[in-house]
Formats: C-alpha cells, sequence, structure tokens
C-alpha cells in the first residue's frame, strides 16, 4: 500500500507541473487552433530566466521569502512577455494564411530559441536550491518531500487565479468568445488581437512557474529540457480535449499519475511510451477526448 | 496499355539508373569524400520527403510520424543483415515492406482521426517505436545497431531516388492520384460521389511509409550503424518542414527543399556555431514572406514553362 500511496504523490506532483504547461497549449489552440510548439521553449527559457533571477536577487546565496517570490514573479513575467513578443513577430503576420504554416513557423521559432539560448546560455547549468527540501517520513517508504507540497499549492493557487480570470472578468469572457467563434467575437466589438495577446501572455506565465518548479526539483536546467516536458503537456493537453481548460488539468494529472505508477508497478523503461499508449487508446475510443466538445464535421 | 506521360517516365527512369551508375563509376572515386557523402544524405531525404509529400502534400493527411516508419524500415533492413546475413539490397525492400505494414497500422485510425488528433497519434506512434526500440536489447536498445555493412553510395541511393520519384510522378498523375487529391480538397464531396476515402487515405499511409523505410533502410546501411535517437520526432518535424517549404501538392517543389535544407546545415558548417539559428530564421522568414512554399501546388516543370497552375 505505501508503494501506491508514495506512487501517487509523486504522480500528483508530476501532474501538476504537467498541468501548468499543459494549460499553455490548450488555451492557444483554442484561439488559434495552433499546436504552439514554442510553448515548451518558453518554459525551457523560463527557468533559464529563473537562474538568473535568482543570481541577481541574490537568492541563490541566501534564499528569503522575499527573494524567491521576486524570482518567481519575475520569472512569470518574463515568460509572459516572451510569448506576447513570439504572438507578436511569428504568428500575427500568419494570421490570414493557412493553419500548416503556422505550425511550421512555430516549429521554426522553437527551433530558433533553443538554439539561441544553447549560443548564450551554454549547454548545462546547475540549479541552485531555492526552496527548503525538508522530508517527512509518514509511513515506513512513504516519504513527503516539502517540493511536492510546494509544487501542488502553488498549482492550485495558479488554478484558482486562472479560474477567476476566465470565468468571471471582462477578459476571460471575451477569451471564451474568441475560442467559440473567431469571427462572431470580432463583429461583437472584441478587440481580437489583444485578447490573441493576452492568452498568450496568460499561458506562458503558467510555464514560467512550472519552469520555476521542476528547476528546483531537477537541480540542473539544459536548453534540451522543454522539449520532453512539452510534449507530455501537449499530450495531456489532448487527453483531456484540446481547448478545454479543466480537461487539459485532468488529463495532465492523469498522465502524471500513470506514467508514475507505470514506472513504481512494472519498470520505468516504459515510461515514455505510456504517455503515448495512453493517448492512442483515449483518441481511439473519444477522437475528442476525455472532456473535448465533439464537433460534428460541417459541410 | 501505358499512357504516353507513364512511358516517358519509365524511359528516364532507365535513362537515369544508367547516367547513376556512369556517375557512381566514373565520378565518385575522384570526388572529394565529404561532399559524395553530402550528396548521399541528400538522396536518402529526397526518398523519405517524397513518401511524405504524397501523404500530406497530396492526400492532406497531417503525419507528424515519418521518423517512425523510416526506424522501422531501419530496424528490420538491419536486423536481417546482421542475424540472416540477407543481402542489403534484399533487406532494404524487406525493410521497406515492414514500414508499410506499420503504415496500415497508423493509417487505420485515420478512419476517425482528422487534422491535428491525427497528427498525434502518428507522434505517438514515433514515440512508442523509439521506446520499443531503446527497450529491444537485440536490436541494440538505446546503444544502437552496430557492425552492418556499409552498403549504401550513391548509386544505390539515387537508383532509390529514381524508382520512388518517378512510380509517384506516375501515381500522382493517374486516377487514383486525383483521389488522393480530393481526399486532401474536401473529404465528404469525394465520399459523397462514392469514393472510399479510408482506403485512399490509408493507401498513401502505405506507399508513403514503404518509401520511407527504404529511406531508413539506406541510413542503416549508410554509416553501418543506427540509433534509436536519429528517428526521433524532430526527424519527423524536420520532414514536414521540408514538403511544406517546397510546396504541399507538389513533388518536385519537396524535393528541392529537402535538398537545399540538407544540404544547408553543411554549408553553413564554416559558422558552426550559429547555423541552427540561421536555419530556423530561414524557415521563419520563408514562411512569412512566402506563405505557399517554394513552388506552391506547381511541379518545377510547370514553373519552368511558365504555365499558370490549373484553377481548382
Amino acid at each position: 500500500m505505501t508503494v501506491f500511496f508514495q506512487q501517487l504523490i509523486n504522480g500528483l506532483s508530476l501532474g501538476a507541473i504537467y498541468a501548468l504547461i499543459a494549460l499553455g497549449y490548450t488555451m492557444v489552440y483554442g484561439t488559434l487552433q495552433l499546436i504552439n510548439f514554442a510553448h515548451s521553449e518558453v518554459f525551457m527559457m523560463g527557468a533559464f530566466m529563473s537562474l538568473y533571477l535568482a543570481r541577481w536577487t541574490g537568492a541563490d546565496q541566501n534564499p528569503t521569502v522575499a527573494s524567491v517570490t521576486l524570482v518567481i514573479l519575475g520569472t512569470m513575467a518574463f515568460c509572459a512577455a516572451l510569448g506576447m513578443t513570439i504572438e507578436r513577430l511569428a504568428y500575427r503576420p500568419l494570421r490570414k494564411s493557412g493553419r500548416l504554416n503556422l505550425l511550421i513557423t512555430a516549429i521554426g521559432v522553437s527551433m530558433l530559441l533553443r538554439n539561441g539560448t544553447l549560443l548564450v546560455c551554454g549547454p548545462l547549468a546547475s540549479f541552485p536550491t531555492l526552496l527548503p527540501a525538508a522530508q517527512w517520513q509518514l509511513a515506513p517508504g512513504l516519504t513527503l518531500r516539502s517540493m511536492d507540497v510546494i509544487t501542488l499549492a502553488v498549482t492550485l493557487v495558479l488554478m484558482v487565479l486562472l479560474h477567476h480570470i476566465v470565468e468571471r472578468t471582462q477578459m476571460g469572457r471575451a477569451m471564451r468568445a474568441v475560442s467559440h467563434s473567431r469571427d462572431a467575437a470580432a463583429l461583437m466589438g472584441i478587440n481580437v488581437d489583444r485578447v490573441i495577446a493576452f492568452t498568450f501572455a496568460l499561458g506562458s506565465s503558467l510555464a514560467g512557474a512550472a519552469a520555476f518548479l521542476r528547476a528546483v526539483d531537477m537541480h540542473k536546467i539544459d536548453p534540451e529540457m522543454g522539449t520532453n516536458m512539452g510534449l507530455k503537456a501537449f499530450v495531456a493537453a489532448v487527453l483531456g480535449g484540446i481547448g478545454s481548460i479543466p480537461g487539459a488539468v485532468v488529463g495532465a494529472i492523469l498522465l502524471g499519475l500513470s506514467e508514475t505508477f507505470v514506472s513504481g508497478y512494472l519498470t520505468s523503461t516504459y515510461r515514455d511510451a505510456i504517455a503515448f499508449c495512453l493517448l492512442i487508446i483515449i483518441l481511439l475510443f473519444r477522437p475528442s477526448g476525455i472532456l473535448g466538445k465533439h464537433a460534428p464535421e460541417k459541410v | 496499355m501505358m499512357t504516353r506521360g507513364a512511358m516517358i517516365g519509365w524511359a528516364a527512369m532507365l535513362l537515369g539508373i544508367t547516367i547513376v551508375w556512369g556517375i557512381q563509376v566514373f565520378a565518385i572515386p575522384w570526388t572529394d569524400p565529404y561532399y559524395a557523402d553530402i550528396v548521399v544524405r541528400v538522396g536518402m531525404n529526397l526518398l523519405a520527403v517524397m513518401g511524405l509529400a504524397l501523404v500530406l502534400g497530396f492526400t492532406g493527411q497531417f503525419s507528424l510520424g515519418h521518423a517512425g516508419f523510416m526506424a522501422v524500415g531501419a530496424y528490420t533492413a538491419g536486423a536481417l543483415s546482421l542475424y540472416a546475413h540477407v543481402p542489403p539490397p534484399v533487406c532494404l525492400i524487406v525493410g521497406g515492406c515492414a514500414a508499410a505494414v506499420a503504415g496500415v497500422v497508423v493509417g487505420l485510425p485515420s478512419l476517425r482521426l482528422t487534422g491535428d488528433y491525427l497528427a498525434v497519434v502518428t507522434l505517438g506512434f514515433n514515440g512508442i517505436i523509439i521506446v520499443l526500440i531503446q527497450n529491444a536489447e537485440w536490436l541494440g536498445g538505446a546503444k544502437g545497431l552496430i557492425g552492418l555493412p556499409t552498403f549504401t553510395n550513391f548509386g544505390w541511393t539515387f537508383t532509390f531516388v529514381l524508382l520512388g520519384g518517378i512510380s509517384l510522378r506516375n501515381l500522382i498523375a493517374s486516377g487514383q492520384g486525383r483521389v488522393f487529391e480530393a481526399v486532401r480538397d474536401n473529404e465528404i464531396a469525394t465520399r459523397s460521389l462514392g469514393i472510399d476515402t479510408t482506403r485512399a487515405k490509408v493507401t498513401a499511409f502505405v506507399i508513403g511509409a514503404f518509401w520511407a523505410g527504404i529511406a531508413g533502410g539506406l541510413v542503416a546501411f549508410h554509416r553501418g550503424s543506427i540509433f534509436p535517437t536519429q528517428f526521433q520526432y524532430d526527424r519527423s518535424i524536420e520532414l514536414v518542414a521540408m514538403v511544406v517549404l517546397g510546396g504541399t501538392g507538389s513533388l518536385s517543389g519537396p524535393l528541392i527543399a529537402s535538398s537545399v535544407l540538407t544540404a544547408l546545415p553543411e554549408l553553413l558548417r564554416p559558422i558552426a556555431q550559429y547555423r541552427m539559428v540561421i536555419y530556423s530564421l530561414l524557415l521563419i522568414g520563408m514562411m512569412i514572406l512566402r506563405p505557399t512554399g517554394l513552388l506552391g501546388a506547381r511541379e518545377l516543370t510547370e514553373v519552368l514553362r511558365f504555365r499558370k497552375p490549373v484553377k481548382a
């Protein structure tokens, strides 16, 4: 039973990180119908920004609550700005052209950011322990790390905040309108470009928070770290039904749990395959994901 | 009865193969091995790209798992050669057929899925193939399959490129080719004409996978070693980029794009550290400035004859 609860904790913690990244994919998909391949690179650059902010505020030598909060908020602000810049420079000029072109541009932006980071920041950096690394022995073979608690707490706070923004504010209502029908929203006087920019900022800032948490947990960061995490988070978004915000969270938790349970009970070598197997099985039976709306094809 | 166009095609192929082997025998031994190697790598990419051009460009099925088919072909050919000592050309064909079978397996979900969901499933297929290979000790696992014969040379590579190119050109010009394009342009309208669109989609997948498998086999016998990381999804994405840059709905466009994009990183080697940055900037710039790709839906022959594309 201890194995079960241990994997439950690990799975929830991993799923929370996936959820933060997956939300960015799903929100951008909701408004632009674009698989934003550059999102994983926003996550990766957020980790590097965290490192530089930690050095600049002195949090790497002497982490205080104020300086660490500054680092995480600074990272989120940086990622939001980066997401908006990418949208403005690379995606907006292509608003009128085909979706395939937009996709290739996203791939290009992803390559550019990854290789640019490699050039400027180098291939590997170690990340300071910014959060308290306590461990509690709950039972023999069952430990709870403070890292897991903080990850889940931060994720929960951000989810509540996101829910509030999407459901209760004017901008959130505009976002839902654009995702429902971009043309109709424009006719109702909504500034679609501004809403799309806001969506990128919101999704990217969540990826920034995820990057900070992941970097503290892994103790090292590299320009390739976004590729795998981004792919998994994207799979999670599709599992839950891409375009659906609660769906992304459900898909991410499901993916995190199944990955840790497979490595806990079976073997960790097949851990990466489980994400894809789960994906194919769910899509075959529910082609629009767990919580996705089924849209019949119109002529 | 063969049409005139098809006969010209096959005649051109016989002539082409003769020229290719002429070059192999008389010119390659005196060429700088470095440049000869680049040309062979261009050829291998050409084969993989022409298969994807059929699936993505002509049939409109967005596949992000084409490198997975290459992996199936490469490892089938490699294992046959290593354990059964089958001669390499036979290994290549068997590898292509194995990839075609994988094409049926991946093509079938396209019954239910369209657009981005299909892309994600093919991406997943690619990931699963890589994990399975990494965990198969008899395929070398993550350390790679080594000790294969180095058989791939200019002659064999371009023989297959000619075979693939001309057979695909003939296929696209045939009635079946029209069916592919109809599925791409409007699947529902095509189905209402009584055409089995599922069958057309699976056929495109199988043919595309076959040529990717051949390309994979050539990769296996190129250096004599293959590694699972060579066939990861970034390779699939690179192939998609080549097709879109060349122009969807064109066969020669993607072939030009793949030649340029394979050779470009090599030409940029003097400024090695910036080459990937320049490469990606070119990709973004090209998409913004010329979104239809290099040739759009036209072929090189039509562009050279200044023929206007047929309006849909």
